[in-house]
């Protein structure tokens, strides 16, 4: 298949390896979308038809889904992705405080990319990780109890790209792996 | 701690936390992983299902359903391939502990899945995991290729002639796709608009219309240890009914929010607030609590509960009695869910709180019913203008004339999880909503907690 969306080697390779696990090919849609909207930053209408023609589909069929669930994108967050838990638990411990401090610090209205696409940040709904809120999610990392206070110098961090490494702030995933050692 | 108060007893969770174990095959192997799976398999499949359902295990994703049941249900005569899914969307609000599960111990969960797989004669197993979940879909890849490799999982599973595969399907932040049927939908490529049951109740009519057993991620990991233990002996931890342990997330306003795995019925949510979680912040008061998820409905701290059990023994409890099990919460007129505990204290706006949980459902109904895709809208248009200097005496009854049109109208069960939280908030802190549209100073301390 002809590849217009200039998707690189590792991408197409890893759609050809998930579209047959399936019993049906319709079924791989989510993962394919994902794969080409981690590499473009979102689906836009010709990513829709190339990913409907790889899976013998409609582009209607590959567009309803875009349009259905809340991750998938027709136009790209910013280049670094911020999302708040808005859910009860997390509003509990101040996440509204979170959101407002961020949307101060990273000069971006919550739901909207910064005109420079540096930052984008969104409200979100429960990211199943209640116990430690409010729960941040960078790009794809997850922080935990960053209330008001704590997400000013996290922001600042995040701004002077020094989140990586730094002590108050490891990830979720990230004290995973310093288990595992 | 109250010395009554008893212990953790984690059994799902036993090497979740432990700083020398990682989600590596290694550790789960070291720590007698799939032996579980080599004993199932010299048993005949019936009777590894026979096991389950003498084990009383209950689904841990929400309804309770007992699942040695459910896998009675699967037709088996349609000569059509069976299908397992392991519900790993985890989106009820409150709720975290198949990540600890999946991210912490994955191996577990896979053993779990090919021994339920080989009881179901299913030769295709899903996870379906919700997309915020990344890292988790990672290692949960990582691990099957290891549990491949080592020939507990793909083809020919231990040397004999059962193959099973096993793939990990990320959802895209629906929360419907955590109700089976619209889980099932989304998996076939589609909307995750729910199936209308009956015709479609998975174990006849599920994944491409072939019998499915969808059952979710602790459920699961509970059929290993099903295994290891025997039926009869698992059915003795907890009471009966409620056999096993439970992972109850507690989160909120006490100090030490988190997971907890008790027997179930061991200890009561009193115990588990005021001991267990550190109770509340210095000076503070217990107001409510939403026992199973958000969309359990909740409990008020001053209210009593009466009634009679299913043996016939009476009981007279305050919201501190309520034993933490699945019948507890359930004869206190609410559920136990999901295990989504959520707390608060008496400095919390009711009417904003349950705002909050409006905007939830609003946003998250599938939108295929009338009644629940408009009337939770409303209820979250009705609520907000109530907390922005808006609200009227006559809003409580509306708001909940608008939450009955919803109950027991909609394809699925989404509409009562949005319109309970709307009646029970309304109906037992009916003062807290007038009090909104009568005081006088109906601007929000810039300073209070915002919910909304
Ligand atoms: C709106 C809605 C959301 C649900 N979300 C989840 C979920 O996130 N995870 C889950 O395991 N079950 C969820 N369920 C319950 C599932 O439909 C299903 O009953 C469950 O996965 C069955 O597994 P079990 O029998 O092992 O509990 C949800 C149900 C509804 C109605
Ligand atoms: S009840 Fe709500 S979520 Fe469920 S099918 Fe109907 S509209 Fe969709
Ligand atoms: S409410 Fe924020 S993670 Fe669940």
């Amino acid at each position: 298949m002809e590849n217009t969306l200039n998707l690189s080697v590792d991408t197409l390779t890893k759609i050809d390896e998930v579209v047959p696990k399936y019993p049906e090919k319709r079924s791989a849609a989510l993962m394919v979308i994902h794969l080409v909207q981690d590499e473009l930053g979102s689906v836009n209408d010709s990513a829709c038809e190339w990913i409907a023609h790889r899976l013998e589909l409609q582009p209607i069929n590959i567009k309803e889904l875009i349009t259905f669930y809340p991750m998938l994108r027709e136009k790209p967050w910013g280049r670094k992705h911020v999302r708040v838990c808005r859910t009860l638990p997390c509003a509990l411990r101040g996440s509204y405080g979170t959101c407002k401090t961020f949307e101060k610090k990273l000069g971006v209205k919550e739901g909207h990319v910064r005109e420079d696409g540096e930052y984008s940040l969104e409200f979100m709904e429960c990211l199943a990780d209640c116990g430690q809120g409010p729960v941040v999610i960078v790009d794809e990392k997850t922080y935990e109890n960053i209330d008001a206070k704590r997400a000013e110098n996290f922001a600042e961090l995040l701004i002077d790209g020094k989140l990586d490494g730094s002590v108050d702030f490891t990830s979720y995933e990230d004290s995973l792996n310093q288990e595992s050692k | 701690m109250n010395a009554s108060t008893p212990k953790e007893r984690r059994i799902i969770l036993k090497h979740a936390d432990d700083p020398k174990y990682s989600n590596q095959i290694g550790c789960y192997l070291r720590e007698g992983g799939y032996e579980s799976l080599k004993k199932a398999f010299s048993m005949k499949p019936d009777e590894v299902g026979e096991e389950v359902l003498k084990s009383g295990v209950r689904g841990r994703g929400g309804a309770g359903f007992p699942a040695g049941m459910k896998w009675k249900f699967l037709d088996r005569k349609s000569g059509k391939p069976i299908y397992l899914i392991c519900n790993a969307d985890e989106s009820e609000p409150g709720t975290f502990k198949d990540r600890q599960i999946m991210y912490k111990d994955p191996h577990q969960l896979i053993e779990g899945m090919m021994i339920a797989a080989f009881a179901i004669g299913a030769k295709q197993a899903f996870i379906y995991i919700r997309a915020e979940f990344h890292e988790g879909a990672r290692i949960l890849d990582r691990a099957i290729i290891e549990a491949k490799k080592a020939g507990f999982c793909g083809d020919q599973i231990l040397g004999t002639d059962y193959s099973c595969n096993l793939v990990v399907h990320r959802g895209a932040g629906a929360y419907i796709c955590g109700e089976e049927t619209g889980l099932i939908e989304s998996l076939e490529g589609k909307r995750p608009n729910p199936r209308i049951k009956p015709p479609y109740f998975p174990a006849v009519l599920g994944l491409y219309q072939c019998p499915t057993i969808v059952n979710n991620v602790e459920t699961l990991c509970n059929v290993r240890h099903i295994i290891e233990m025997g039926g009869e002996e698992f059915s003795k931890i907890g009471k009966p009914n409620n056999t096993g342990t439970r992972i109850w997330c507690v989160s909120g306003q006490v100090m030490n929010p988190g997971y907890y795995e008790f027997e179930c019925g061991s200890l009561t949510l009193g115990q588990m607030i005021f001991d267990v979680c550190g109770g509340l912040q210095p000076g503070r008061s217990l107001k409510a609590v939403i026992p199973g998820g958000s969309s359990a409905k909740v409990l008020r701290a001053d209210e009593r509960f009466t009634g009679s059990l299913k043996d016939g023994t009476e009981f007279d409890w305050g919201l501190e009695d309520i034993p933490l099990d699945f019948d507890g919460p359930m004869s206190a007129g609410s559920m136990s869910g999901s295990g989504g505990i959520i707390v608060m204290d008496d400095t919390v706006d009711i009417v904003e709180a349950m705002a909050n949980v409006n905007a939830f459902y609003a946003h998250e109904s599938c939108g295929q019913c009338t009644p629940c895709r408009e009337g939770s809208l409303w209820m979250r248009k009705i609520s907000q203008r109530m907390c922005s200097g808006g609200a009227r005496e006559e809003d409580a009854d509306l708001l909940l004339s608008v939450a009955k049109q919803i109950e027991g109208r909609t394809i699925c069960a989404f509409g009562e999880a949005a319109a309970w939280p709307t009646q029970s908030f309304v109906t037992k802190f009916k003062d807290d909503f007038i009090r909104k549209a009568t005081d006088s100073q109906k601007d929000r301390d810039p300073k209070s907690l915002q919910l909304i």
